[in-house]
């Protein structure tokens, strides 16, 4: 036998030893997480990092597929009544539990009854409120019974909405419309999430949960779809830390990181260029106007200057490394359900310097002379937000108006805000729950609490009044743009960037593509070797 | 000598009382709560998990109840990480810090006083002088640092030992953690004992040694040693304490499910309970440690009696 031969031979067996070890293996990904769900229990959870976990273990009547498109679940079909107020889905025959027990319509009755329950205390019950008498039923003025949702026969679940919902569909992919396997729940009661304990219905059933460790899932053998999906087991680690990350992921002991650190994004950008993804986020970053009474910030004219003379390409890519984009817009640029060229304001693409003429001219108008306005720059502690709110103060500084910064701790700031506390501008973020434009136009509307600068117009409210029982998609999106366009006209709140969800992937894992709700189920992942 | 155990144990029980009160306390004079979110929540699903915790009573009925169940050695369910108790989370992290804390004590130990007597007997050369040059790094150098280049260096770069993460049955992903945590006591206990053996060394009792004519591997390890090691033991009651309950620091940067950064992550989500519970487990460290450090005193210095 010739060397050569001897070395074929050699590589032969170790591909046969190779691929004999690889049939035995399963296949594991280890993703991070921002960070431990607060509870597996998902009528009390609310966050994305929850709502991941969430998602590979339950499946609802609609998921979203690797292009966060809805596309079929557990309901294989449904009809929407023609005043767009009854939603029939029709179940699949072959949806089971982790423990093979089929998937009925009333696991979902039980479901929604439990969410809406005042005694559930559910901390997002009120996204579900578009259903007939829910939000009765969570106030405690009615029964849970009374709720509009149906289960006509096994397969069957129909459901009886207030007004028509354009959104529904969208909604249902959110967390707090999963089923729960009422057996285990009622005879478990809170320990219903325990490993051994938990059944769940969706690709994956939990192995176990160790907190600031991780959250183990393995294939679930009843899953209607399990022949396609690739993966065997998930590991879910969480990071508080993202270099942590980082390091681990360029170690290959992670293979996805759903953020990355700021501070390093120079590095990545360099070194692991197919590997990093930052895409456009449902997520705007915006800054509340109000001022005391009879306060130049009541005239709409300043407020729109101090708009105008905001760098969002500097502060986008200075103080947020690229991890955020600049923002013109309420609307996340991208949602579903709406018009084709959303409103924007305008000087996206004018020069900063006549852009600062411009606003001087407005403050002109306004009556506001150089340097008699000075205002409070409020924020929640972080750093981030704390060089956001210092570059402003130097932009508004050339158009002569002076600024204060003024930080404020995160736990207590949103409760002020809400409450309608007294401020000049701060900062806020909102995420959207659902991809449909309402969802943030919503936040204007007058008597809601998430109106922090208590604007208030009658115009944008009937605008978004019509919106809310307009059938015709098209119609409604032209209202919603049309109330935009009132709100950005009167900025009370100016849009400043819009969120970008950043992630690591490595180039084994197959099947991610990067959506604007940023959802990535396992299931439809791969792994290469 | 076990009177003295048993009265010194006695007095820990109204120190510990009076830690725990004021803990109580002071975590409710932050403001926010533990449901406090970034979006606030509906007043009335508020009240609802408010009365779910407990915490729809007054202030004093909910101390009189924590203190009531803390009796029982029941230390609440957590509110942030609400499938769990504390007394679970505990169950589950302490042997973990514990493990690790311990593994760096030792270390820090047995290299940091064979170092210090090194550079005590080679006082003045090139090793000393190297050995205290080292030390000064390593207590200046924060674990914030030394823990990531570690990582980077031995996870990242050689690939020698995972970059983080935690196996209770592997000791590799102990391996760099142990070092992070050992490597600041390392430096100071060999500062301690180098000081205390010189200091040692010129004494009567050594001096008399000497002149007895004893070997003078006896007089170092019997009588100087012994009695070098009296500051290294009265600083070790407290680092012990600290680094059997875990290090946040070091716990965040290698992923660790240890009980350090329950601490930070419970006062920052005001986790009441899961505070309170870190409290007053490194409260009975802290006690623990150092009445271990004071009967230590009493066989290590033939001088100090208790009785």
């Amino acid at each position: 036998m010739t060397l050569f031969s001897l070395r074929a031979g050699a590589c032969a067996l170790a591909l046969m030893a190779g691929t004999a070890g690889m049939a035995a293996a399963q296949v594991t990904i280890v993703r991070g997480n921002d960070t431990d769900p607060a509870t597996l229990d998902h009528h009390l959870t609310s966050t994305v990092a929850e709502s991941r976990i969430m998602n590979d273990l339950y499946e609802g009547l609609v998921v979203q597929d690797a292009q966060a498109k809805v596309v079929p679940g557990v309901a294989e079909s449904w009809e929407i009544s023609e005043d767009g107020l009854t939603y029939t889905f029709k179940l699949r025959d072959d949806a089971k539990w982790s423990n093979g027990d089929p998937v009925v319509a009333e696991d979902f009755v039980f479901a929604l009854r439990r969410i809406m329950t005042p005694a559930t205390a559910a901390i997002y019950a009120n996204i579900l409120y578009p259903i007939a008498n829910a939000e009765a039923v969570a106030t405690g003025g009615k029964q849970p019974e009374e709720l509009g949702v149906e289960a006509v026969d096994e397969h069957t679940l129909k459901f009886t909405l207030n007004a028509p919902t354009p959104y529904f569909l969208e909604l249902l992919t959110h967390q707090s419309s999963l089923p729960m396997h009422r057996a285990t729940v009622e005879a478990e009661g809170s320990n219903f999430t325990k490993p051994g304990v938990m059944v769940t219905n969706g690709a994956y059933k939990l192995v176990s949960f160790a907190p600031n460790d991780r959250i183990v899932m393995e294939k679930n053998e009843h899953f209607h779809d399990a022949a396609n999906v690739a993966i065997d087991r998930v590991e879910w680690v969480p990071f508080e830390d993202r270099s942590a990350c980082l390091r681990r992921f360029e170690a290959d002991e992670v293979q996805m990181c759903t953020d990355v650190p700021a501070e390093q994004m120079a590095y990545m950008r360099e070194n692991l260029k197919d590997e990093l993804h930052v895409a456009p986020y449902l997520g705007t970053y915006y800054l509340p106007v109000k001022g005391a009474d009879g306060s130049p910030l009541k005239d709409k004219r300043v407020r729109q200057a101090i708009s105008m003379v905001l760098d969002r390409d500097f502060i986008a890519e200075e103080v947020w490394q690229e991890t955020m984009l600049p923002g013109y817009s309420m609307v996340p640029p991208g949602i579903s359900n709406y018009v084709e060229t959303p409103p924007a304001l305008d000087y996206a693409d004018e020069d900063l310097l006549d852009r600062e003429d411009k606003a001087k001219a407005l403050l002109e108008e306004a009556g506001v002379a150089e340097g008699s306005l000075t205002v409070q720059l409020s924020y929640n502690s972080s750093e981030n937000h704390r060089n956001t709110m210092t570059a402003i103060a130097d932009m508004l500084k050339n158009i002569g108006i002076n600024a204060t910064l003024n930080e404020m701790e995160g736990t207590n700031y949103f409760n002020y805000l809400k409450e309608g506390g007294a401020f000049d501008i701060v900062r806020a973020g909102w995420i959207g729950d659902y991809s449909d434009p309402q969802n943030f136009l919503f936040l204007f509307e007058g008597g809601v609490p998430f109106n922090y600068p208590r604007w208030e117009n009658a115009d944008y409210d009937a605008l978004m009044d019509k919106a809310a029982v307009t059938q015709d998609l098209g119609q409604r999106a032209q209202i919603m743009a049309d109330a935009e366009t009132i709100l950005l006209d009167e900025v009370p709140a100016i849009p400043l960037l819009t969120y970008s969800s950043r992630a690591l992937v490595s180039g084994k894992v197959q099947g991610y593509e990067d959506n604007l709700p940023d959802v990535h189920l396992t299931r439809w992942l791969s792994l290469a070797e | 000598m076990l009177r003295y155990t048993l009265r010194r144990l006695a007095s820990a029980v109204p120190t510990v009382f009076i830690i725990v009160t004021l803990t109580f306390f002071m975590i409710r004079l932050a403001p926010g709560g533990p449901f406090d979110l970034e979006r606030p929540l509906d007043p009335l699903i508020m009240e609802n998990l408010k009365r779910a915790y407990n915490l729809d009573g007054s202030l004093w009925s909910q101390y009189l109840t924590y203190m009531g169940n803390l009796m029982q050695g029941d230390l609440g369910p957590s509110f942030t990480k609400r499938d769990f108790t504390v007394n679970d989370l505990f169950a589950s992290g302490l042997p973990i810090s514990m493990l690790l804390g311990g593994l760096a004590i030792s270390l820090a130990v047995l290299i940091g006083t064979i170092l210090g007597a090194i550079a005590a007997l080679r006082q003045n050369s090139w090793l000393d002088y190297t050995i205290v040059g080292l030390a000064t790094f390593g207590i200046t150098t924060p674990n914030f640092v030394v823990a990531p280049l570690l990582s980077l260096f031995f996870g990242v770069i050689l690939r020698w030992l995972p970059a983080g993460g935690w196996s209770s049955s592997d000791p590799a992903y102990w391996v760099l953690p142990v070092v992070t945590l050992a490597l600041p006591q390392v430096a100071v206990i060999a500062r301690l004992v180098r000081g205390a053996t010189i200091e040692a060394l010129r004494s009567n009792h050594v001096r008399t040694a000497r002149a007895y004519g004893l070997p003078a591997r006896t007089v170092v390890v019997k009588h100087a040693l012994r009695a070098a090691m009296l500051p290294a033991v009265s600083y070790l009651g407290p680092t012990a304490a600290g680094l059997l309950t875990g290090s946040v620091v070091v716990e965040t940067i290698f992923g660790l499910p240890g009980i350090g950064r329950y601490f930070v992550q419970g006062a920052l989500g005001r986790d009441y309970t899961l505070v309170m519970g870190t409290v007053v487990v490194i409260a009975l460290f802290i006690l623990l440690f150092n009445l271990i450090v004071d009967l230590l005193y009493t066989l290590l210095d033939p001088r100090v009696r208790y009785d």
